[in-house]
């Protein structure tokens, strides 16, 4: 590139920001103050499109890493980053030792996926104990009478099944299997629940990826993703059996009606959405937390976070909503507003004064 | 040569410079104190690395006692960890490994030192040394998009159909087809170590002088016969200690094995069922472990036991290589 060239470039890109300058409600690049999170890659692909987006809009930069729950947790508890996040909630007994606030960030939910000839996409009906017994190894053909009762306009071959789940232990593995212990007593008696359990069937792979790749591979194959995954890939879902008894599909609308009716007034926001009431409602939605200290170091990096989220909730639920996440109904928001004002303090005043 | 030059024109020739005074010594003393420096850091790193690796797993081994090495629970949901089935799945992927990799590597090693035009030579050499630099990443992409699927639908069924109805030996062979599992993990160490061990082979089969063969040729020896009876004995150690040395890369290999060896704690009499190695069960749940947890604690135990197990691997073929490479 030659100078005239660069120099016209110059021009024009600060044409540009001083056009743009204007429109901004807020500083622009100059002042972009930098704030750390680490921790759940469950909602990383979100939280990466908000920090793109709020870099010029609210002038914070977020570095988020997602290096999973566990790690982030470790580093907040440490206090490397300014937040952590975390998939599983943490207790009360957990976050006082820790002197941390948890709220949540935005819902995702996880959806199964299968491969049999012939099966397309949300035409199988699966119930959640039929799952659980599947992934007990219960349950070791697709022809199994249980399943074919529920599925008589499908021609089920006789084939094995071959439950696939996430080696790595991860955030979607706790939401499903939170599913799997709500829905079957074997299970949670058996397996229980956790970023990585002891499966006692199936082979496991790594990350969302890895289950997809091993259900493309594997013919009778059954995994379990996040939605957001299973839809750009354009996997196979299976239709899912709620408590109200209706089967649904893993639909926008059926993921906001497992939203619209809990109980987030509980300690640690930590909200349960694994099997809700609702006609319409998908059974397995879960809530992803963000874990910031009660006491921060840095007043102006806490209160940089919590203007992230602010600017978040007020304008990321579109950006959300295409990256096939759930965002926070608006009352939700509003509480973690008034818990960060109520919680969040340095020299005693609350660092939150919004 | 400079210290020469600056002494004095009346030194004679044979009298000894003045070494302490001139300023060359202090470069010399200073040179041997870094180089014993870097010689000792590499030790007191290894002896760090041991120790820092035995203090994280203390509470793990004290919880669990020696029944660690062992116990084939791994549970994180109760905490309760056991090194059993990683030590198996780790042990039985590295000696497939060997298995299927040696014959091959024999072959190799046997083609370039014996029986390939010279003009060959060389591209082969060099291809193999290449195979050597191939990231492990590499093979575990290839191995789960392209290596898992045909075994998951041509070699596994085929197998289980035929041989694993037979009684005893079928044994190995059964279950459900994934394509992933111990068996496929195991043929993508055979592929990754091949070249190291087939690299060992050629080279020591080159060593040995040309005067033994050609008077095996002399008294009518077929290639065959020259290689059976006067290289092999003559290089046995050596071909021992560079499949050693194959056999302590396959152990420690973690990222290849994590994609196709299924990930399941568990150990299945079938060679096509899944399992886990030490080195994928640290590099899967490391994420999600907890500072303080039991379970971390339980990973570096179990990274303890790897590097002990490596360490034994790697002093062997040490001790195997040790003559010949002197001589």
């Amino acid at each position: 590139m030659n100078r005239r060239t660069l120099l016209g470039h110059l021009g024009l890109a600060a044409s540009g920001l001083t056009l743009t300058a204007p429109l901004l409600p807020r500083p622009g690049l100059a002042q972009q103050a930098q704030i750390t999170g680490a921790g759940a890659s469950f909602p990383n692909p979100v939280y990466q499109k908000w920090a793109e987006a709020a870099r010029g809009a609210a002038g914070i930069a977020l570095n988020y890493q997602s290096v999973g729950s566990g790690a982030g947790i470790n580093q907040i508890r440490n206090r490397t980053v300014d937040f952590g996040a975390s998939d599983a909630p943490l207790t009360e007994q957990q976050l006082t030792e820790a002197n941390l606030l948890q709220f949540p960030s935005v819902m995702g939910s996880v959806v199964p996926i299968v491969n049999i000839p012939g099966v397309e996409a949300d035409k199988l009906k699966l119930t959640g104990e039929l799952l659980a017994d599947i992934y007990l190894g219960k349950i070791t053909k697709w022809n199994d009478a249980r399943l074919v009762e529920l599925n008589r306009e499908l021609n089920l071959p006789n084939l094995a099944i071959a439950p696939a789940y996430r080696a790595d232990g991860s955030g979607t593995t706790f939401v499903w299997v939170s599913y799997l212990a709500t829905v079957s007593s074997e299970w949670k008696q058996k397996v229980g629940v956790g970023t990585s359990v002891r499966f006692p069937a199936g082979t496991g792979a790594r990350g969302n990826e890895g289950v997809a790749g091993t259900v493309k591979n594997i013919r009778g194959a059954i995994g379990y993703v996040e939605n957001a995954y299973a839809t750009t890939n354009k996997l196979v879902t299976a239709q899912l059996r709620n408590k109200a008894g209706r089967f649904v599909a893993p639909t926008q609308a059926a993921f906001l009606a497992a939203a619209s009716s809990a109980n987030w007034n509980v300690p640690g926001m930590a909200a349960n959405l694994i099997d809700q009431q609702g006609e319409a409602a998908w059974p397995i939605v879960s809530p992803t937390f963000i874990l910031l200290p009660k006491n921060p170091t840095d007043a102006t990096r806490s209160l940089n976070v919590m203007k992230f989220f602010d600017w978040a909730f007020r304008n990321g639920s579109q950006m959300a909503q295409e990256l096939e996440y759930i965002p926070l109904p608006s009352t939700v928001h509003d509480m973690v507003r008034a818990a960060w004002k109520a919680e969040v303090k340095a020299n005693g005043q609350p660092v939150w004064t919004m | 040569m400079q210290q020469a030059a600056t002494l004095p024109l009346g030194t004679p020739m044979g009298a000894k410079p003045q070494r302490a005074a001139s300023p060359g010594s202090f470069g010399d003393t200073l040179f041997s104190a870094a180089c014993h420096a870097a010689g000792g850091f590499v030790l007191l790193l290894l002896g760090g690395i041991i120790i820092e690796l035995f203090i994280g797993g203390l509470p793990a081994f004290r919880a669990f006692g020696i029944p660690f090495i062992w116990s084939t629970e791994w549970d994180p949901v109760t905490e309760v960890f056991g090194a059993g089935v990683s030590i198996y799945g780790t042990i039985v992927t590295a000696v497939l490994a060997i298995l299927l990799a040696v014959p091959v590597a024999f072959g190799v090693a046997f083609y370039l030192t014996e029986l390939s035009p010279p003009w060959l030579r060389r591209p082969v050499g060099t291809a193999v040394e290449l195979l050597a630099a191939v990231p492990s990443i590499i093979y575990g992409m290839w191995g789960f998009f392209l290596i898992a699927p045909i075994m998951g639908q041509y070699i596994q069924p085929a197998v289980i159909d035929t041989i694993g109805e037979l009684p005893l030996i079928g044994e190995l062979f059964q279950g459900p087809p994934f394509g992933t599992g111990i068996f496929t993990a195991a043929l993508i160490l055979a592929i990754m170590i091949l070249p190291f061990i087939a690299a060992t082979m050629r080279d020591v089969f080159q060593q040995v002088p040309p005067v033994y063969k050609e008077s095996a040729y002399g008294l009518g020896c077929t290639t065959w016969e020259v290689m059976r009876s006067v290289v092999l004995p003559y290089t046995r150690i050596s071909v021992v200690g560079g499949i050693m040395l194959g056999l302590g890369r396959a152990l420690g290999e973690t990222m290849a094995v994590t994609f196709v060896i299924g990930n399941a704690n568990r150990i299945s009499a079938s060679l096509f069922g899944p399992g886990n190695t030490i080195a994928s069960v640290v590099a899967l749940e490391f994420g999600e472990s907890e500072m303080g947890s039991l379970k971390l604690s339980a990973l570096l135990a179990l990274g303890f036991i790897l590097f002990v197990l490596s360490f034994i691997v790697l002093a062997i073929s040490r001790f195997l290589l040790r003559p010949r490479l002197k001589g």
